[in-house]
Parts: structure tokens; C-alpha cells; sequence
């Protein structure tokens, strides 16, 4: 790992004043995607400005429908919230399959959509819901938020302080993970709302997470698994790697499709 | 370089460190406490995870600046003087170990699900248990008896 300098952020704005004061200062918050990277050389930040004791930034609100939950709230205690769990329980169980025990105590959920990874299971649970990420500028909707692989709306040092949506009328998260990493070879995050039915996917499409709109229109029409089967997923949208081609993801996308279905 | 109080094992630690160190090498580096291993480069065996406020974290993934306040108990501080923990003493009737290498690892993730199920007030039955250890990785005993060790502490935990 490459010399680094160490500052812990008192607040939000501390945290915003660090990083511009920095040469290439980075933002760590659960460090369980940077530290691995940095430990891996690929990043090499001059600064590290670490949120986590920011106490603002952590915790879940809900209130009637509408939920709120800090960028530093750990997918441990999204996975553990029976409040979240009664409104919403597809993003509880979709927490529950991020990595391992030890990596759901320390990662949170502002660093897996700040990172946007297109193998992440947060930004297909975050886009299905119609989240709004609010951040320390402005608030963004999920729709104009993920802009592709490891790419974002985020400006340089904007600092995300939550997500919020209306729990909708019923939802699920239905993941097949690569079997050695644990990260999704495909997941499907379906809502069911008052504004209609949204369906995205992570881990198959090749620009990172998606809404499969086809779906949508055939769910919408049909709120079935039986309704899946006449739709195409185009595969030449999909990844392809040594873990799964093309046509294979594509299949996957309806398979985990049906499952979410099966699971609402 | 960065100052750190922390508690390890029970004891005060007021230290300088590196602003990179991890925290799996001031404990190994600087404490000694070579029980806590580093089994790979990615964060993914679990052979380093350590107490921190309670929970079972990756020390291989955490800085040590970062630990400042906590209290971290690693698997030298699980033994009550000469009396195993009810863990360690459960790996030991289950030959849940060949190498060991692994076992530092399962033993503090063993102790954390554990009590986290019973926190819960949920079963930790051999599914669970399996699931649970999706983060630590054997190389050795193909994990039957890794399994069954943790399901004889839980019920003497
Ligand atoms: C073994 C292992 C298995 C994993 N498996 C999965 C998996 O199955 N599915 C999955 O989705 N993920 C997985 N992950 C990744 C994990 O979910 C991370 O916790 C997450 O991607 C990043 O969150 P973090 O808090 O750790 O962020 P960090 O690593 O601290 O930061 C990540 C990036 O986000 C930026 N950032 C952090 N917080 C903010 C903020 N509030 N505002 C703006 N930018 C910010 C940082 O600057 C950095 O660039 C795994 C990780 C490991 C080590
Ligand atoms: S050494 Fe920490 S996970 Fe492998
Ligand atoms: S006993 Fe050798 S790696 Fe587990």
C-alpha cells in the first residue's frame, strides 16, 4: 500500500474542507472496497478522509412509508432493521447478501453506490426503489445517478449523506452470485409501486446496473413469472467473462427475474 | 504518523502508527500478537478477522488509525487465564482444525454468529452456520468439522 495521510472528519463540512484542502484526497467510509484497492496499488489516494464517526451520516429513518437511510449505515444494520424490514423487506435481504459477515459489520451503503461497482448488489435495490440520493450539493434521483460502470452523477469531492424512497406497495431482490466472489453474476431488484413496476438489474449488463424496461412493460401487464417468459433480454447488452457469457447472463436476468417474482 | 488509544484485549494501547498500517499489522507487528493471521491479498479468507467494538471485522481491511477508541479483542484474548473458550475448546473435541492457519479466523467469526443468533433470538442451525462462514476460508478440513465445532460451542457458549 502506497504512503497515505490520515485525517477523521468531524463532520460533513470538515470532511468537504479536507478533501479540497487535499492533493488527491479520497472519501473512506467502511474501506471495504478501498483498502483492498489501495492494498492492490490501483488507488493511491494522497489523503484519506474518513467519515465513519460521522454520526449524522448513520442510521435508518422510517416514517410511514418513507424511508431514509445515512450513507454510513453498514449493510449489517440494513440487513438487522425490523423497522426497515416491515416496510421494505427487499432491500433488508438484498443487504444480507452483500459479502461476508465481516464485511456487512464495516461497508455501508453511500461506499457501494459511491463506487457503483456493476457487480454490486446496492445499486439495482437503490434504482429499483426510485431512491433519491441526497448528497452535501444537491439531490439526485437514482434514474440520473448511475451513469455506468464505476461511474456516477457524483461531482469531484460531493459527499452522499443518504438515500430515501417511498417503501413501495411490495418488492424482492432475487441474486445469482458468482460462486467464488459472492458478487452478483446477475441480480434482479423488482418494485411493485404506485408509479408502475421498475425492474433493475446488476452484475449482467455491460454498462453496470440497468432497468430492463421490457420486463417492466410485461410486468406491468401482467404482474406474473409466467409473464417473463415472452420476453427478450437482449444479449448483446450483457457482459461477458470467464464467469458467464453473454447469452447466459441475459438467460439469467429472466431466471432471477421470476425468482423475485416467486419471492413478493 | 497518527496517535491511537485503543483497547486490546483488555488492555490500554497509546500508540503512534503509520497512517497506512492495517490494523491485522500494528497488532502482529507492533503488539506481537501473531494468533491474528494474513491469509491473502483481497480481503477474502478471513484468517485475520478480530473483534472490534463487538463485531467480527477483517483486520487485513481496516487501518489502524481507524481502530482509535475501539476495543478490539483478537484470538489471544478469548481464553479466560488457562480455561479455553468454549470455542477454542469445541475445535479441539471436533478436530475442527488440520493446519490451523484458518482457525484464529473461524474461532472469532464462530464466536461473533453465535452471538449475534442469540442477540437475535434466531437458531443457528448448520445451514446457518455455513452461510455465516461464507467469509472465512479452509483450505484444509473441508469444513465439516469446522461446522460441527461451532454447533457444539453455540450450545456451550
Ligand atoms: C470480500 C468482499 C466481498 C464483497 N462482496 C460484495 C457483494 O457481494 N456485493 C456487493 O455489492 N459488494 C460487495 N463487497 C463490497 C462492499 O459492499 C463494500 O462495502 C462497498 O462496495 C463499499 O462500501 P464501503 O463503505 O466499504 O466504502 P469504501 O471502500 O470506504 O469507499 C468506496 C468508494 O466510495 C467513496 N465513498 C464512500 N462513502 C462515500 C460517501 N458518503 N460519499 C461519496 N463517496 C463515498 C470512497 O471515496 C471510495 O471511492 C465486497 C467486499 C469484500 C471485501
Ligand atoms: S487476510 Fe484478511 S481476509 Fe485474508
Ligand atoms: S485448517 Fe488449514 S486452512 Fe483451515
Amino acid at each position: 500500500m502506497h504512503e497515505t495521510t490520515y485525517h477523521r472528519a468531524a463532520s460533513v463540512e470538515d470532511a468537504s474542507r479536507l478533501l479540497s484542502a487535499s492533493d488527491e484526497g479520497q472519501l473512506i467510509a467502511g474501506g471495504q472496497t478501498l483498502i483492498p484497492t489501495m492494498k492492490a496499488r490501483l488507488a493511491a489516494p494522497s489523503d484519506l478522509v474518513d467519515i465513519s464517526r460521522i454520526g449524522a451520516l448513520r442510521g435508518i429513518e422510517v416514517s410511514g412509508r418513507r424511508v431514509t437511510i445515512g450513507a454510513m449505515t453498514t449493510h449489517a444494520e440494513v440487513a438487522g432493521s425490523a423497522e426497515l424490514r416491515s416496510v421494505c423487506p427487499g432491500l433488508a435481504d438484498l443487504a444480507g447478501l452483500i459479502g461476508d459477515p465481516a464485511v456487512r459489520h464495516r461497508g455501508t451503503i453511500g461506499g457501494s453506490i459511491a463506487n457503483n461497482d456493476p457487480a454490486s448488489d446496492y445499486p439495482a435495490g437503490v434504482l429499483g426503489l426510485a431512491a433519491v440520493i441526497r448528497t452535501d450539493k444537491r439531490e439526485i434521483s437514482a434514474d440520473d445517478y448511475f451513469e455506468g460502470m464505476f461511474t456516477t452523477a457524483l461531482d469531484e469531492g460531493e459527499i452522499i449523506l443518504s438515500v430515501s424512497f417511498d417503501a413501495p406497495e411490495a418488492c424482492a431482490y432475487a441474486k445469482f452470485p458468482n460462486p467464488a466472489s459472492r458478487y452478483a453474476l446477475c441480480g434482479v431488484f423488482i418494485a411493485k409501486g404506485a408509479d408502475g413496476i421498475r425492474v433493475a438489474v446488476t452484475g449482467a449488463g455491460n454498462d453496470g446496473v440497468f432497468r430492463a424496461s421490457a420486463l417492466e412493460q410485461a410486468l406491468s401487464l401482467d404482474f406474473s413469472p409466467a409473464a417473463v417468459d415472452g420476453v427478450t433480454v437482449d444479449a448483446d447488452e450483457m457482459l461477458s467473462d470467464i464467469h458467464g457469457d453473454a447469452a447466459y447472463r441475459a438467460n439469467l436476468v429472466k431466471v432471477m427475474a421470476k425468482r423475485a417474482l416467486a419471492a413478493m | 504518523m497518527a496517535d491511537i488509544t485503543l483497547t486490546v484485549n483488555g488492555q490500554r494501547v497509546s500508540t503512534t502508527v503509520e497512517d497506512r498500517a492495517l490494523l491485522v499489522e500494528f497488532l502482529r507487528d507492533a503488539l506481537g500478537l501473531t494468533g491474528t493471521h494474513v491469509g491473502c491479498d483481497t480481503s477474502q479468507c478471513g484468517a485475520c478477522v478480530v473483534h472490534v467494538d463487538g463485531k467480527a471485522m477483517k483486520s487485513c481491511t481496516m487501518l489502524a488509525a481507524a481502530a482509535d477508541g475501539c476495543e478490539v479483542t483478537t484470538i489471544e484474548g478469548v481464553a479466560k487465564g488457562d480455561a479455553l473458550h468454549p470455542m477454542q475448546k469445541a475445535f479441539n473435541d471436533n478436530h475442527g482444525l488440520q493446519c490451523g492457519f484458518c482457525t484464529p479466523g473461524m474461532i472469532m467469526s464462530g464466536i461473533d454468529m453465535v452471538a449475534r443468533y442469540r442477540a437475535d433470538g434466531r437458531t443457528l442451525d448448520e445451514a446457518a452456520i455455513r452461510e455465516e462462514l461464507e467469509g472465512n476460508i479452509c483450505r484444509c478440513t473441508g469444513y465439516h468439522n469446522i461446522v460441527k465445532s461451532i454447533q457444539q460451542a453455540a450450545g456451550e457458549m
